[in-house]
């Protein structure tokens, strides 16, 4: 898979096997149905690559608190992740590292092997809260990416394309506060994705979304997916979210956050969400986080 | 507002007599209006409900009126000196107009506004240096704590002599008092954003400096609005006081002056036409505000 050419040389350092599955190059998305995008289309693919990476934060009594513990993970170009695991352990903690938001107290992230050292619009995140900026409407935030990059003149056209994209096209005029949670959380996917990054970090992205608007959410991002080659790395706490949506599962626990294993997801797109396989799937993954014995969810067997 | 008419009956005749019965002219005026007002909004019919709603408080001041002229002009019961006739009063004001709204109004205008807008952009300069840097904070937070709660009119002594004219150290005294409010507001307004806004702003491209104009202020802006607002005030007392004491011209000299001959009937006049100033400076202000804040709408109540 491509994922490897594009991954720094392995230093061979701190890197700890402990992880297991996630260490080194990553299990390839093994028979994954379609082709995942060639990389090297353009200047960068969007590889992500984490060694070692810890990150603790300090405890108001001067301790430090670690709030993930030595995760190693490659992400191929164009591939679609997903993180699951218990409140806490960490999620939207390691999107925060890879969105340059956080620096790790130790080990290092790569993307496309130039160690990431900051914020950047390579990089779009969508918080697990919307954040729309409340003094400027929907068109202004869906507008504020290509404003801030000072491309305004060239890619005006696409604020309302993309407002389309999100069926958000008639409330442009609108400010935030008179949205509801699900078109405010489809506003922030839209001004991510107007900087056209080459991953996309999404924590929770569906999360205040009804079962219906979510299901086409999920097609709507895996087609976002499709024509525009991104990389995605999504939290989510839907374990059937998870095995429709990515190449590859990758499950965390608590205490400190850690990758616990990694899951491919074999099946070929597009997904139907009741086949015995799924079903199979979905029962290994809920067993896994059973037995970290920390998810809220019910863990029902099939 | 029949009541305004009964007005033109009885004279005491204790007062000295205004030339010309401007009281009489004025109520006329207005009965005139009352009587053809469905006339002149024949077409308008919202404007004229809106009108309609107010009629209750309009009867109330012409009653109030009444009473006054009664307790003045009729009946006498007030001691003469310092409670002229309505009818003298508004005779000041038509007699005086030019000499009261073109010199001494234009010249406490121009102190005022001179004033208000370099202690504006002063405290919006002070107050965003010391949101967005340490350094600023560092040494301009106890410069502001030190200096600022002193009422800008006990410098006077002091701005006196320091200054080469008295017209650039009232105005120096008006910017004080609106620098103060404006450069606190503003800086707590700053820090006070959420740093999600910050972190949203630079996921998608934005450097520091469009952070600070694109996110930082528009953020800050209802609390910068609320510390120009309490400057606005501050100014206006720091105003009346700065031409009472020091300018020896405009509109609070007058009411100064005036009060020194004992010409009552002219301190009201110039009472009348800062109270019309004022209320409509303060409703000048709080238009720009609204448009600036349209954001705000339905989230917060003014
Ligand atoms: N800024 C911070 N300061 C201190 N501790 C933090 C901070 N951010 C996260 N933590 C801690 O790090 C741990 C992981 O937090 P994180 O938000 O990444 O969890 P999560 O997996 O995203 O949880 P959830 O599913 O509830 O969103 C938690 O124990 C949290 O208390
Ligand atoms: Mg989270």
């Amino acid at each position: 898979m491509t994922q490897e050419s594009q991954a720094p040389p392995e230093a061979g350092g701190p890197a700890s096997p402990a992880a297991g599955p996630a260490a080194g190059g990553g299990a390839p998305p093994a028979g994954a149905g379609p082709p995942i995008p060639a990389a090297g289309a353009g200047a960068g693919s969007g590889a992500i690559e984490i060694r070692g990476a810890s990150k603790s934060f300090p405890h108001p009594d001067g301790s430090e608190v670690p709030a993930l513990s030595r995760v190693n993970l490659s992400v191929g170009a164009g591939e679609f992740i997903t993180l699951i695991g218990p409140s806490g352990c960490g999620k939207s903690t390691l999107l925060r590292l890879i969105a340059g938001l956080e620096r790790a107290t130790s080990g290092s992230l790569f993307l496309d092997g130039r160690p990431i050292e900051g914020p950047g619009a390579e990089r779009g995140l969508v918080f697990q809260n919307p954040y729309l900026f409340p003094w400027l409407n929907i068109h202004g935030n869906v507008a504020f990416g290509i404003k801030a990059r000072r491309r305004w003149r060239e890619e005006k056209g696409l604020v309302g394309q993309y407002l389309e994209l999100v069926g958000l096209g008639r409330f442009g005029k609108v400010f935030p506060h008179h949205l509801s949670g699900g078109m405010a959380q489809r506003a922030s996917l839209a001004r991510a994705l107007i900087n056209r990054p080459l991953v996309l970090l999404l924590d929770e992205p569906l999360g205040a979304l009804d079962a219906f608007t979510r299901m086409n959410m999920q097609d709507e991002i895996l087609r976002i997916r499709e024509e525009k080659r991104v990389t995605m790395i999504m939290v989510t706490h839907d374990v059937d979210e998870a095995i429709y949506l990515s190449d590859r599962i990758v499950v965390m626990t608590a205490g400190p956050g850690r990758v616990e294993t990694v899951i491919p997801v074999p099946f070929a797109r597009p997904r139907a969400r009741n086949i015995p396989d799924f079903l199979r799937l979905r029962g290994k993954i809920l067993e896994i986080l059973n037995f970290a014995g920390r998810l809220e969810e019910p863990a029902y067997q099939i | 507002m029949a009541l305004a008419v009964q007005l033109l009956w009885p004279d005491s005749g204790k007062h000295p007599p205004a030339d010309k019965p401007y009281c009489a002219y004025a109520l006329g005026i207005c009965l005139v209006f009352f009587l053809l007002r469905p006339l002149i909004f024949l077409g308008r019919a919202e404007t004229l409900a809106r009108l309609r709603e107010k009629d209750l408080f309009t009867a109330a001041a012409f009653l109030l009126l009444a009473l006054l002229d009664i307790g003045t002009a009729k009946a006498t019961v007030l001691p003469t000196l310092f409670f002229p006739t309505p009818d003298r009063v508004l005779s000041v004001l038509a007699e005086d107009f030019r000499y009261l709204i073109i010199d001494c109004l234009g010249s406490s205008a121009k102190l005022l506004l001179a004033g208000f807008f370099s202690g504006a952009l002063a405290g919006l300069a002070t107050g965003i240096f010391i949101g967005f840097s340490k350094n600023a904070a560092y040494w301009l937070n106890p410069l502001i704590k030190f200096l600022g709660p002193i009422p800008p009119t006990a410098w006077i002594p002091i701005v006196l002599v320091a200054f080469p004219t008295t017209w650039t150290g009232a105005v120096f005294l008006i910017a004080l008092s609106v620098w103060f409010p404006t450069s606190v507001m503003t800086s707590s307004g700053i820090l006070n954003v959420q740093n999600a806004y910050f972190e949203v702003s630079s996921t998608l491209g934005a450097r520091r400096v469009y952070q600070v104009f694109m996110v930082g202020i528009p953020a800050a802006m209802p609390l910068i609005f609320t510390g120009l607002f309490s400057g606005a005030c501050a100014s206006f007392l720091t105003l009346m006081t700065a031409e009472m004491i020091g300018v020896k011209n405009g509109i609070g000299w007058y009411i100064h002056w005036q009060r020194q001959m004992l010409s009552y009937a002219n301190v009201y006049a110039g009472l009348i036409v800062i109270a019309i100033t004022f209320y409509s400076l303060i409703t000048l202000f709080f238009r720009v505000r609204d448009r600036v804040l349209v954001w705000q709408k339905g989230m917060i109540k003014w």
